[in-house]
């Protein structure tokens, strides 16, 4: 539990963060250091420089608007998940923050961080595909703006650049608009408290019937996905019970994460179970 | 005046400075001139060592010395401790060596060493070491490695056998099955734990050129018997060459009673390189270099009669020693798991098989419990099977069967418990009150309603009995009638009262969070009327504690306080006497209560103990032939082991989309004899709850095929959170141990010993619907999940 030699650059801002990444090639940001520091002690990573980004004060703070909520990379968990503002506009991030690990990880730990590492285990890449997120970041060039869909490209591995610094999340206001309801539900893992399934669901109800369905389910591939097949079978559904069974039978992703918790079978299944439930749970939030 | 402090809940006197962060810990000791080790530990886990080149890593930058085991050839291997099984097991064979030199049978053994500056110099230069491996074929299941087609790993064990032991009655078991209405049959496999302290293992030695002495910090259960094992059966060199000192210890659970390598090493190291020398353990190292627990297979077959009495049973198991032996490892899976596979029950004929085996994996020696949580789960588990086979209730079955409070003292069956006597009981009292607290009638209807509604809820019953307070010295040592434990167990204690009247103890067991500076003083308080604040307990040091063999199997207070206990009446008798010189009254009038000695029916008109330490401090005036100061000593040997017990209670619901279990209550009743401070009892039987619920549900050490430990980091490997649990309801009876003056057993580890099976019999319970009768822990979600699937094919 001893890292390698490393030096250590504290940014003065967020430019001065993509530069000393764009000089220095072995250099890795650090925000809440909740994944990269147990890595470096296991020396599985071991970086040259830690371009430390933790004390750039306006990289942290949630800005709740009518349509949108921006949310800066370096909000912690903890914040996120007590922060009664964003209760109100996207119930579903605070119900996921609440769930990671544990209070002092919470604590330490930044929705930035955890989106930049792309654990497919870890909750937020689940909560910003189903949220349809726009992450913004920026690097030598400026600014840039990367829909979720398009973030996240590999087990851990995303669209950012070696030297560009993820600077905010946006995600919807959603519980701002009439008839939407969210539910996100997790299977942790009893050692790592890592999701092993999560399942992000959220619908539209208009008249009683669904008008927007969303289904991602993350842990049991490289990325959180759709289910799409789901999705689509709910459509036009009204949200009963029997009609979310049905839709959520209909699960066909193929899980490729397995281990000796969990093989990926059984992740399979749990997305379906789980998936159930968490519809469920958003139809009764949408006011069915 | 302070009375009355036994059995009263105290706030425990270490706290402050736990709480605070001011207790020094060992890895918190530093000296001058210090210098810090880093060992090179083998990635494989069976190989032969063709050669180390150590040149590149001594040029490191920090780097003072490099060290193979080529260079502590005139060490020996380390001691084992369990001599039973004649010639089989030898002293110093098949155990760890200070680093290896030709070969490695786990992985995490140390082949080299690296002494540098400072840690992050020494680990650097670890990846310079070069080490030609040639890999052996692996084994490391507990039964396959006895096979033909096997991998031989010690010269002198053919089939990997270390021992084969049996006691009771094999042909009386045999003849008793054979004439029983039905006989039961069932593998229990009781997999491998990592113990999980919190702080984990760690040493410094300092040598003395000048005057050849040794001192030795160390994470230890037992300093004196460190010094002991390293003095004499490492070093050769006089025990009084040798200080060890135990500085804080946060958490044992045996891990740290034991000899390990690192402590020698660190020994020699200082020596060699004229510096004080540090190594403090990563998690990392812990999860592959320090002891872990259970990892048996045991075969089980249990004859009953219709009505529900039990008649025989029959055990075999295959205990997992693995590569090297630890330096008590065979005694656990014999002495303390064989002996005790009665339970509370008057199991007539009883015979049991111990295989003892090599693989290659780490060192398997006491975790908490210690032999005792896996004989309860073999006897908890039999039981229920054997209600499942006739269809009764667990509960009828077990009233059926209990030792009945007449019957104590009770001897086991077949003389398994080789001569030792159950002390005294009231099993039926215990079950009721639990039974009580959970409503169980009313359970079991909730329980048939539920069902209706595809909801799955399952009770289970630990009614269980074990061995505290180990143990009479004649009957676990070395000699005709002992277990073959090298070693006595009694235990020490010296009170001194100084001239002002203040106490200092000292004690020979050795805590690592039990509280025996607020236990032992409890006795010291009540015995001799001190108030608590005028009494220091001194520990942890071979320097200025009488010789002790240290803290585990729940034995502190039952011998270690009885100890103290003694001490106390001594100093009491001598004040008496004193006294009575002083009030010119004869000391047959006297006697002493409440802190002060006063002539019978005058309390009034008396000396106080803080008037009698000055008067013998300063010894102006001694009755004659009475030698100064208040100052006494006791080597109490118990004249027999306690038998704590009692009745816990699960109540889980099992989901049955997901397999998940969820405890919904946990209920324990335990009795453990006379309690000193009821609140340390609850903090210990929580703790040992959670480790044994945890061993059900979530724990369990995973070695692949190639001997690597995958679970090999919490990362994989579930230690319990206090989310995942309900809050425990406790409840107790107390039937005093006749075998000691304050009726004690002992608690430290009931709640894991209990525990266990109560979880897997509510289980199995909330599963009867789909005929699942036993599966193995841990019982993981997807494994239940695919047991309820596999029926519904």
């Amino acid at each position: 539990m001893y890292s390698a030699d490393v030096d250590y650059y504290r940014a003065k801002s967020v430019a001065d963060a993509a530069k000393a990444l764009k000089e220095n090639k072995g250099a890795k940001l650090l925000a809440g250091g909740h994944s990269l520091i147990p890595a470096m002690k296991l020396r599985v990573a071991q970086p040259t420089l830690l371009v430390d980004i933790g004390h750039i004060d306006k990289l942290s703070g949630i800005k709740v608007g009518k349509k949108e909520v921006k949310i800066g990379t370096l909000t912690t968990h903890a914040t996120v998940a007590v922060s009664e503002e964003l209760k109100a506009a996207c119930p579903i991030l605070v119900e996921a923050a609440g769930l990671i690990a544990d209070q002092q990880v919470r604590n330490r730990g930044t929705i930035g961080g955890s989106l930049a590492n792309a654990d497919p285990a870890s909750d937020y890449p689940t909560l910003i595909t189903a949220l349809d997120a726009t992450l913004t970041a920026t690097g030598p060039k400026g600014e840039r703006q990367i829909e979720a869909k398009k973030f996240f490209k590999d087990l851990f591995t995303t669209a950012l650049k070696r030297d560009e610094v993820l600077t905010s999340i946006t995600v919807p206001a959603y519980g701002n608009m009439p008839g939407m309801g969210g539910a996100y539900l997790k299977h942790r893992h009893p050692a790592s408290s890592y999701a092993v399934v999560g399942v992000a669901a959220m619908l539209g109800l208009e008249n009683g019937k669904v008008t927007r369905a969303v289904v991602v389910v993350g842990g049991a591939t490289a990325n959180p996905i759709h289910a799409k097949s789901v999705e689509e079978a709910l459509m036009g559904m009204e949200p009963t019970e029997e009609n979310i069974a049905a839709a959520a039978e209909k699960m066909d992703i193929e899980a490729t994460m397995g281990d000796a918790y969990a093989s990926s079978e059984y992740r399979a299944h749990l997305a379906k179970v789980m998936t159930k439930r968490a519809l469920m749970l958003a139809a009764q939030r949408a006011g069915a | 005046m302070a009375t009355n402090t036994l059995g009263a809940s105290l706030k425990r006197k270490e706290d402050p400075r736990l709480i605070t962060g001011e207790a020094k810990y060992l890895d918190d000791v530093r000296l001058p001139g210090m210098v810090y080790a880093a060992i090179l530990r083998s990635p494989y886990a069976h190989a032969k060592i063709r050669g180390i080149d150590t040149n590149k890593a001594t040029k490191q930058p920090g780097v003072i010395a490099v060290f193979t085991g080529q260079d502590f050839k005139d060490l020996p291997a380390l001691p084992c401790a369990w001599q039973a099984e004649a010639g089989r097991i030898k002293n110093n064979v098949n155990t760890p060596r200070v680093l290896e030199i030709d070969r490695v049978t786990h992985t995490g053994a140390g082949v080299a060493v690296v002494v540098a500056d400072d840690r992050y110099a020494a680990e650097d230069a670890l990846g310079l070491i070069e080490v030609d491996y040639e890999p052996l074929p692996v084994v490391v299941d507990a039964e396959k490695t006895t096979f033909a087609d096997a991998p031989q790993i010690h010269e002198n064990a053919p089939n990997n056998i270390c021992f084969d032991w049996s006691i009771g009655d094999k042909d009386g078991t045999d003849a008793a099955l054979g004439s029983s209405d039905v006989v039961v049959k069932q593998r229990l496999v009781n997999q491998r734990l990592i113990p999980n302290v919190m702080e984990s293992r760690g040493c410094i030695a300092q040598y003395l050129p000048a005057s050849e002495e040794y001192t030795v910090w160390m994470t230890s259960q037992d300093p004196h018997i460190m010094r002991l094992l390293m003095t004499a059966f490492v070093f050769g060199i006089p025990e009084t060459k040798m200080r060890v000192i135990a500085p804080q210890v946060g958490g044992g659970f045996g891990t740290k009673i034991f000899l390990y390598p690192e402590y020698c090493l660190m020994a020699a190291l200082a020596k060699k390189v004229g510096r004080p020398v540090k190594w403090a353990e990563t998690r990392r190292e812990n999860y592959v270099a320090t002891t872990h627990g259970r990892d048996h297979v045991t075969d089980i077959e249990v004859g009953a009669k219709r009505d529900g009495t039990i008649t025989a049973l029959k055990v075999k198991t295959y205990a997992n020693l693995g590569g090297v032996l630890s330096t008590i490892g065979p005694g656990i899976p014999t002495t303390l798991y064989g002996r005790m596979l009665s339970g509370a029950y008057k199991t007539p004929h009883i015979y049991c098989n111990v295989i003892g085996t090599y693989t290659n994996t780490g060192m398997v020696d006491a975790y908490r419990g210690a032999g005792r949580p896996e004989a309860t789960y073999v006897v908890e588990r039999t039981v229920d099977l054997v209600a499942r086979e006739l269809n009764l209730d667990p509960v009828e079955v077990r009233r059926k069967n209990f030792i009945q409070p007449g019957d104590f003292p009770y001897p086991p069956a077949d003389n398994i418990l080789a001569g030792l006597k159950y002390d005294s009981g009231d099993y039926e009292k215990a079950l009721n009150k639990a039974l009580e607290m959970v409503n169980y009638s009313s359970f079991r209807k909730e329980q048939a309603e539920a069902r209706k509604n595809g909801k799955y809820l399952g009770i289970g019953l630990s009614t269980y009995v074990e061995i505290c307070g180990a143990a009479p010295s004649s009957w676990i040592g070395v000699g005709p009638t002992g277990q073959g434990w090298g070693a006595a167990m009694w235990e020490s204690a010296n009170i001194r009262v100084h001239l002002t009247g203040k106490v200092v103890l000292t004690i020979g067991t050795q805590p690592q969070g039990q509280g025996h500076e607020t236990t032992m003083a409890q006795i010291v308080s009540q015995e001799l009327g001190i108030p608590m604040e005028d009494i220091i307990v001194q520990l942890g040091d071979t320097l200025g504690t009488p010789f002790g063999y240290g803290t585990y199997a729940s034995r502190s207070a039952a011998v270690g306080g009885m100890a103290v206990y003694n001490s106390a009446q001594k100093i009491k008798e001598k004040a008496r006497r004193l006294a009575a010189h002083l009030m010119e009254a004869a000391p047959e009038d006297m006697t002493y209560e409440g802190g002060k000695a006063f002539v019978k029916g005058s309390p009034d008109k008396g000396k106080t103990i803080q008037e009698l330490a000055g008067a013998a401090a300063l010894a102006y005036s001694l009755p004659v032939g009475m030698e100064p100061f208040l100052d006494d000593v006791t080597y109490y040997d118990p004249p027999e082991c306690t038998y704590p017990f009692g009745s816990h209670i699960c109540v889980v619901e099992v989901d049955r989309d997901t397999g998940q279990v969820k405890i919904l209550r946990y209920l324990a009743v335990d009795d453990v004899g006379k309690k000193i401070n009821p609140m340390i009892v609850d903090g210990q039987i929580h703790g040992g709850i959670t480790q044994g619920i945890a061993q059900a549900l979530w724990e369990g050490a995973v070695y692949d095929e190639n001997g690597q430990l995958t679970s090999g980091s919490m990362m994989d490997y579930a230690v319990p959170k206090a989310s995942f649990l309900p809050t425990y309801e406790l409840g107790s009876t107390e039937t005093l141990s006749p075998t000691n003056p304050l009726g004690v057993k002992g608690v430290g580890e009931t709640g894991t010993i209990a525990s266990t099976p109560a979880v897997v019999n509510a289980v199995m319970d909330a599963l009867s619907p789909f005929r699942i009768k036993h599966l193995d822990m841990p019982l993981t979600p997807e494994k239940v999940w695919r047991a309820i699937e596999a029926t519904q094919m």
